[in-house]
């Protein structure tokens, strides 16, 4: 059974504003049956204010669909479209306490139905943007078109470059063999892991050009400006705060403060700037400087 | 309220007398079976003694047939392997659409390794077709591997039959029995049938312990090499106290197999009349002819399994769905689609599987609770008006993807 918070049970078995709406003059109907997952929401909106008076839904989905539904019409009743617009999937799902990662996709069914019956309200037509894939990585929540994409996107070759660049792969191993299987699909062929760490400079190397101090912290700030997207990604974001020898002490914000995956944020960026500048070196946390 | 268990192709509760004939084997009879001493030598005769009453049951011609594994995952992975390293000449493999994932999945990867798969459709009922078995059989097919019954529908294929004809072009026939040994009558020494996995824990013995029967004279190559056990067949200390366990509830299978054919049987047909009675909009999936006794695969037109799963456990009732969402995937039962299940009714199906130890009060307590918890989800369903379907469900609701 899934580990649903209090919140979804109670939101699925006692649903708010659910079923037809009378007077509605904004519905959005998505979702796909093949998947399980369909939603219908319907709107009345005050024409001269924009503000949703009411909202219903109709949903023919699982215990996490029906509560997103539900949660949905609650958060938006009295806004304004443009104030309902600015609802995001991960509102819902905060609404909730949480969804579990494979249960995501009920929250981004909610906020596109939402902008289906906007665009219905106004007469405009909603197409729709997003493409989920199959979940791959169930640790980092990553679908398959993700993991394409982003191996299209940056000439991917092993699965540590996808791991790197999506944390696809990083956490329980038990995705691999599916990574692979799109490593082939978009390469035609599977290239070992080790060739290119044997281009790589072995990390203390003897011939190791000497940086001036100013350089250095350069060359981490420019290390760290090129992680930053994927950090953004995820809602976080990562600042340099001191550089003291070998320790470099930096501030993750956003999402990634308090994640639970936080320590293994800072694995990878030091992992990076190990690499960057070809010392070994430690990545800690901005309250470790305070600790002294 | 006591709880109701009717999930039991999922798992079923150990049997009493089964806990009662473990437990000493994890106190005083501790001894390893192959050890000289007389630790050992009494655990190796209570190894005898529980092959023996396997034997048993599967109607095996000797004793030696029965090879003792961890599971039936493990058993079906043994069989087909087997059989691709036996006969390295023959590189295709006939299977089905509706295999468990044991099978399903160990094919998919084979088939990277230019394994040959061949998948038998089957109809509406779940049902293969015997020609197109039959055009398939060739001399490059190591093995075929079938269900002898459905997990989520309880339909039986003619594995029988299927291994006559199998046995006719020299091929290796497997049957995956896991849901079959113990519901339905096997004698396996009256048929063709090569290979056949059961798994204890869907007999009422525990979880971690299955048997591959091994016809004699099979040519055979083991999964797991290493000791001696099971005669260099599949090396690993033997899990006795959990061989001890599946002895007696093999025993035990046999003493009521016909109590399974007959109450349990009336049972589950007062389960499946009752609702299909009291639910409109609702049908019974698989082969009614040629099914398990216990099973009632029920789809619920125009409402989600999960949601029916959750309202019942909330009453105590425990079954399952083939929906996409208890599973994590997105796709409903691979089975629902083969058998060309509409996605409205398949992702609403339940299955009911039911043992011995149900009883008619139970029956009817399910019977009570089903027609309401549909309603309340239907009234939550865009496909549904007031008191039945919308006209034209398919058109009158349809969601842009997203």
């Amino acid at each position: 059974m899934w580990d649903y918070s209090e919140k979804v049970r109670e939101h699925f078995f006692n649903p708010r504003n659910s079923g037809p709406l009378a007077g509605a003059n904004g519905i959005g109907d998505v979702g796909s049956i093949k998947c399980g997952d369909a939603l219908r929401l319907m709107l009345k909106v005050n024409p001269d204010s924009e503000v949703i008076e009411d909202a219903h839904f109709q949903t023919f989905g699982c215990g996490s669909a029906i509560a997103s539904s539900s949660a949905l019409t609650e958060i938006i009743k009295s806004k304004t479209l443009d104030e309902a617009l600015q609802v995001s999937n991960q509102d819902i799902a905060d609404f909730l306490d949480g969804l579990p990662p494979e249960k995501m996709h009920c929250s981004v069914m909610g906020r596109e139905a939402l902008h289906a019956a906007v665009a219905n309200y106004r007469g405009e037509v909603w197409s729709d943007d997003h493409k989920e894939g199959d979940l791959v990585c169930k640790c980092f929540a990553i679908d398959a078109v993700m993991i394409e994409q982003t191996i299209r996107g940056n000439n991917l070759k092993t699965m540590a470059d996808v791991t790197n660049y999506t944390k696809a792969g990083g956490g329980c191993s038990s995705c691999h063999e599916k990574i692979e299987d799109i490593l082939i699909a978009v390469n035609g062929r599977l290239y070992s892991e080790e060739a290119p760490q044997k281009r790589t400079p072995p990390v203390e190397s003897p011939v190791k050009p000497q940086l001036t101090n100013y350089q250095r912290i350069r060359k981490i700030e420019e290390t760290l400006e090129a992680l930053r997207p994927m950090l953004q990604r995820d809602h976080g974001d990562v600042t340099l705060v001191e550089v003291d020898g070998k320790k470099i002490y930096v501030a993750l914000t956003g999402a990634c403060q308090g994640c639970q995956m936080e320590s293994a944020t800072l694995g990878g960026i030091q992992q990076k700037l190990i690499e960057a500048l070809g010392e070994l070196l430690q990545v800690l946390p901005v309250a470790a400087l305070a600790h002294g | 309220m006591k709880p109701i268990y009717m999930d039991n192709n999922a798992t079923t509760a150990c049997d009493p007398a089964v806990v009662r004939a473990m437990l000493p084997f994890f106190t005083e009879q501790f001894g390893n079976a192959s050890s000289i001493h007389s630790f050992g030598a009494e655990v190796g005769k209570a190894l005898k003694q529980a092959r023996e009453q396997v034997q048993s049951l599967l109607g095996a011609a000797h004793d030696s047939e029965i090879v003792f594994t961890s599971c039936g995952t493990e058993s079906d992975a043994t069989a087909i392997l087997s059989a691709l390293k036996a006969n390295p000449e023959r590189r295709s493999i006939i299977t089905t659409v509706v295999e468990h994932p044991a099978i399903l999945t160990l094919c998919d990867h084979l088939e990277k390794e230019d394994v040959t798969v061949h998948r038998l459709r089957v109809d509406r009922r779940g049902r293969i077709d015997l020609d197109e078995y039959k055009s398939l059989l060739s001399n490059r097919v190591a093995i075929v591997s079938a269900m002898w019954a459905n997990n989520e529908t309880g339909t039986l294929f003619p594995v029988e039959e299927m291994a006559e004809l199998a046995h006719e072009k020299g091929i290796l026939f497997h049957t995956d029995a896991v849901q079959a040994v113990g519901k339905v009558a096997i004698d396996l020494k009256a048929t063709r049938i090569d290979m056949l996995s059961c798994s204890g824990h869907k007999l009422h013995a525990p979880k971690g312990i299955g048997v591959l029967y091994l016809r004699r004279n099979t040519r055979f190559r083991p999964l797991l090499r290493g000791g001696h056990q099971e005669r260099g067949r599949r090396a690993g200390t033997e899990n006795s106290a959990s061989i001890v366990g599946l002895g007696v509830a093999c025993e035990l299978a046999q003493q009521h197999l016909e109590t399974e054919n007959t109450t349990v049987k009336a049972l589950r047909d007062r389960l499946q009349r009752g609702i299909l009675a009291r639910v409109g909009n609702a049908f019974a999936n698989g082969d009614m002819l040629h099914r398990l006794p216990n099973t009632a695969s029920i789809a619920f037109e125009y409402v989600e399994g999960e949601g029916i799963l959750l309202l019942l456990n909330k009453q105590g009732i425990a079954a399952s769905s083939g929906s996409a969402c208890t599973s994590g995937s997105l796709e409903p039962s691979h089975v629902m689609r083969a058998m060309g299940i509409p996605y409205t009714a398949a992702h609403g199906t339940i299955r009911f599987s039911l043992s011995r130890y149900n009883t008619e009060e139970e029956v009817d307590r399910v019977i009570a609770a089903v027609p309401t918890i549909i309603a309340q989800l239907r009234k939550l369903s865009p496909y549904w008006n007031v008191d039945g379907p919308v006209e034209n469900p398919e058109q009158a609701f349809q969601p842009a993807y997203a």
